[in-house]
This record gives C-alpha cells, structure tokens and sequence, in this order.
C-alpha cells in the first residue's frame, strides 16, 4: 500500500449562480483505486467530475494531483497549457458520447495515434504498431485501422475512445457514464474490459454512473450523491449490502432483478 | 503473534428508512474470538444473524459499535472503524472469504475467476493458474469446464469455483459461510479435508455449516449465535 494519495480534493463548491452544482465535497483518491459516483439526472456527479477533471472551475475548493515527479500541484493555479499537457498525457477522459472524445473524421488508427504524438512520439511505424495493438487489446479488428469511427457501431466507438486514452499510459482516467448509450450485451463486453485494464494497469479511475451494477463491478469505493451533496461515502460493497442514507436505501431498493 | 480475530461488543441493527424509519436489532454485543489453528462454528436457527456477523467481519455491512480486531501485517486493525482502502488491503492480504454464492463476472473463465485473489497480492498470473488448476482438479471439477466462464455452471459447481477462490491464499483468517451447502458427498469430504489443512498451517476459520456431518467433522467449537440475538428474550 502506498502512502500517498494520486488526487487530493478538498470543500470543493460549484454554483451556478444561487444553485448548488455540487458543495463540499472532499475526498482522496490513491493510486490503483476505482471510485465510483453515484447518483440521479441532475445529483451533480457530472459538475463533479468536470471540477475534478478541470474541465469546470468550480467556486471554491482545492483538487491537488500528484506529478510524476512526486510533486503535488493544485490545478486550479496550473497555467492553461500545462493543464492541457496533462489532459493529454497522464489523464484520460472517457466520454459518455464517443462523438465527444474522438475525432470522427479521421482514421481510428490515428484517432489512437493522436495521442501519442502529443506525447512525442514522431515514428510512424511504431506510433501504426502501438495503434494496432491497442485496437486488439480494446478487441477491435485490426483490419478496421483504416476507418473512420463515422463507421463504427456504438460499442466499438466506445472501445476505441477507451483505446485512445489508455494508450499514453495515463495514471488516471475519468469516466462519464462510460457504458450510458450501449445496449446491455455491449456493456457486459465493455465492462469486463475496462475492470481488466484497470486492473492490469493499475489505474486510478473516477467513474460516473447512475448505475449501481456498473459500479459494484467496477469500484472499490462509492460515493452516492443527491442535490449536489455526497449524502454517503464508503466501500462499495457495504453502501450497496448496508446503506445507511434514506436516499441510497431506495437507490438500492430500487434495482430490478433479473 | 496476536490472536488473529477477536470481536468484543458489537451491536448492529437496521434502520430501514423506506418503512417509516423501524429500526431491526441484527445482534447485540457480540464478543467471541477465534485462535490460529482453530475452526469456530457459528450455531443457531437460521435468521439468528449468523451470516450478519460474518458480513460485518468482512466489511461489508458497517456495525453500530464496538470493535472487530483484526491482526493485519503485524498492526491490529478494527474493521469497525477502518477506511475503505485499508478494509481492501485486509481481504488482500489477511482476511478471506468463501460466500454462499458466486458472483460472476461476465466473460472471466473460471481457472481466472480462481486464480485472481493471487494475483491480487503480486503472483505472476501462470504461477496462479497453475495453483487454480491444482484447486479445480482436487475439487473434481471437470477440466473442459475450466477455461469457461462460471455463469452456466451448476449450483455444485459454483460453489466449487468459489470454495477454490477462497482457498488460494494463504490469508490468515477464512471465514465461511455454508461453503458445502450445495455439494455431494465425494466434495464436502473433498472441503472437510482442505479445512483440516488450514487448520494445520494456523489459519483460523469462521464458519457456518448447515450440515452436522461437516460440522462435526471441522468444528473445535460451536460457538450459539441465539445469546446475541436480540429477540432470544422473546422467544425464552
């Protein structure tokens, strides 16, 4: 067990004007973990994890990231462009809508490759080598190389999102509902290989959800929100066995069985 | 070495929220514990809250108060109070368990299914398989099945996955809860054996078996969960 934390996020506060996005929310995230939020259309998972990710600024509040240099940095008094760099190397954001984090028009295999040149790669064999080897890690044919995602069905855009940011070995990945618009035997196929991936890489991940299976197969830990608020916090496995919040007791109570 | 589970002073109840807030005593003041070397069977009719205990031991149901001390790398930890990540590195590392049914994962063959708690704690993945390969055959599941995912196994043959899952570690403390319900005769003498073994390498075992014939086989001490039970005083 390491002893420090990967992201420290403290009274973190979004309004937007009088209303609450999100308020107070302060946890750590330590390396290899997978924390789940959780919650309802409009709880504030979303404006969370677009705080967390700096793709928001929010009102109040402090998120600091460990560097690769063991240096904690606050990202709010980072400069634009390192932030950027940092998106684009150490972090990853996977999308609920693969449209909005891939490039449609060109070719998957560069839509991969992308990313690594960002990171400096300049080879053009290597950089088609690594992008083909990623497709057949994320289980897309690699003959498909060539498209564009424009031709792909939804599961595999999805899976090539996922392609796209592992690929520079990130140590953190943001997740918005990765799994939103798939149809469940899709889901199953993509779940499985998110848990291995994470697992074999040993990633920190933040994963948004409404829902509570996703989660149970994917976090180690759970954070449950309603009306901007983290109402419970906890294993995952005891908020969805015990849940002690009125709210979680009927999100729980409220999961079909099949 | 410290004794490696000891529970003193748990209480634990429900408060279901959905149902006007009516508040369902589980147990009260639970102390027990349980040596290196030794196999303690929980007693009592069903509903007494013999698997709430095991739950709450696991983690996965937080207790009201009181204190569940674990001797965790040589630091004792009370999963009462314990973070989540530090309750994560117990069942790494310390703490097993054997659940009455297998929670399958989608597209996981079983050897892997088996083979993950080693992993888990840094083996490289053929070393494992090979030692969930020797778990699978000594459990007699048949060797095609192996490379397949659990989902349309057998009841029997779940709980055999999950008997393996469990016994792959050398974690000190196994806890169990009705591990043999669902197999024949040949296996649950298969299971009584394996449990003898952990007994002999120290570890110590919580149990819960319905079964007398495997009780009598494992237990070196039945421990009658009905005098935490908070509605003995109604039924007396």
């Amino acid at each position: 067990m390491t002893d420090t934390p990967l992201l420290k996020v403290s009274g973190v506060s979004k309004f937007y004007g009088s209303r609450i996005g999100c308020k107070g929310v302060s946890f750590d995230l330590w390396p290899g973990e997978v924390l789940a939020i959780v919650g309802e259309s409009g709880s504030g998972k979303t404006t969370l994890l677009n705080c967390l990710s700096t793709r928001l600024i929010p009102t109040t509040g402090s998120v600091e990231y460990r560097m690769r240099d063991g240096n904690f940095r606050d990202l709010y008094h980072m400069g634009e462009a390192e932030r950027r760099f940092l998106m684009r190397t150490d972090w990853g954001f996977v999308h609920q809508n693969p449209v909005d984090g891939l490039r449609m028009t060109v070719s998957a295999g560069a839509n991969v490759g992308e990313r690594l040149m960002a990171i400096g790669d300049r080879h053009y064999g290597k950089i088609r080598e690594t992008a083909s080897d990623w497709l057949a890690r994320v289980e897309i044919s690699t003959d498909r190389i060539d498209d564009q995602p424009r031709a792909f069905s939804g599961g595999m855009r999805q899976r090539l999102q996922i392609a796209r940011n592992l690929v520079t070995h990130p140590r953190l990945v943001f997740m918005d509902e990765p799994t939103g618009g798939l149809d469940v035997s899709v889901q199953a196929r993509l779940l499985d290989l998110v848990r291995g991936l994470v697992n074999d890489l040993g990633l920190s991940a933040i994963v948004v959800t409404h829902d509570l299976a996703v989660a149970r197969l994917l976090s180690h830990r759970m954070m449950v929100m309603k009306d901007g608020h983290v109402i419970e916090h906890g294993l995952t496995d005891r908020v969805l066995d015990d849940p002690r919040e009125p709210y979680t007791q009927l999100l729980v109570s409220s999961i079909l069985q099949v | 070495m410290a004794t490696p589970l000891v529970v003193s002073e748990v209480f634990k109840s429900f408060t279901m929220h959905l149902r006007d807030g009516i508040k369902l005593p589980v147990v009260n003041d639970v102390s027990f514990s349980v040596a290196s070397g030794e196999c303690v069977v929980l007693g009592g009719p069903s509903g007494i809250g013999k698997s709430s205990i095991l739950k709450m031991l696991y983690g996965n149901y937080a207790v009201d108060s009181g204190q569940i001390l674990v001797d965790h790398k040589d630091r004792l930890i009370d999963i009462a109070r314990a973070d989540p990540r530090t309750v994560l590195d117990v069942r790494r590392h310390t703490m097993g368990y054997v659940s009455q049914f297998l929670r399958t994962v989608p597209r996981v063959a079983a050897v892997d299914v088996v083979a993950e708690p080693l992993v888990a704690r840094g083996v490289e993945a053929t070393e494992a398989r090979k030692k969930a390969a020797e778990l699978l055959a000594k459990l007699n599941l048949p060797q095609e099945l192996w490379s397949l995912p659990p989902a349309t196994f057998s009841g029997g043959e779940q709980q055999r996955v999950n008997i393996a899952r469990g016994f792959i570690t050398s974690h000190r403390i196994l806890l169990l809860d009705e591990p043999t319900a669902s197999l024949d005769a040949v296996n649950r003498q298969v299971v009584v054996e394996m449990i003898a073994g952990k007994k002999r390498e120290g570890v110590a075992l919580l149990g819960i078996f319905h079964d007398e014939e495997v009780r009598e086989a494992v237990a070196d001490r039945i421990l009658d969960v009905t005098q935490f039970s908070p509605r003995k005083a109604v039924a007396a």
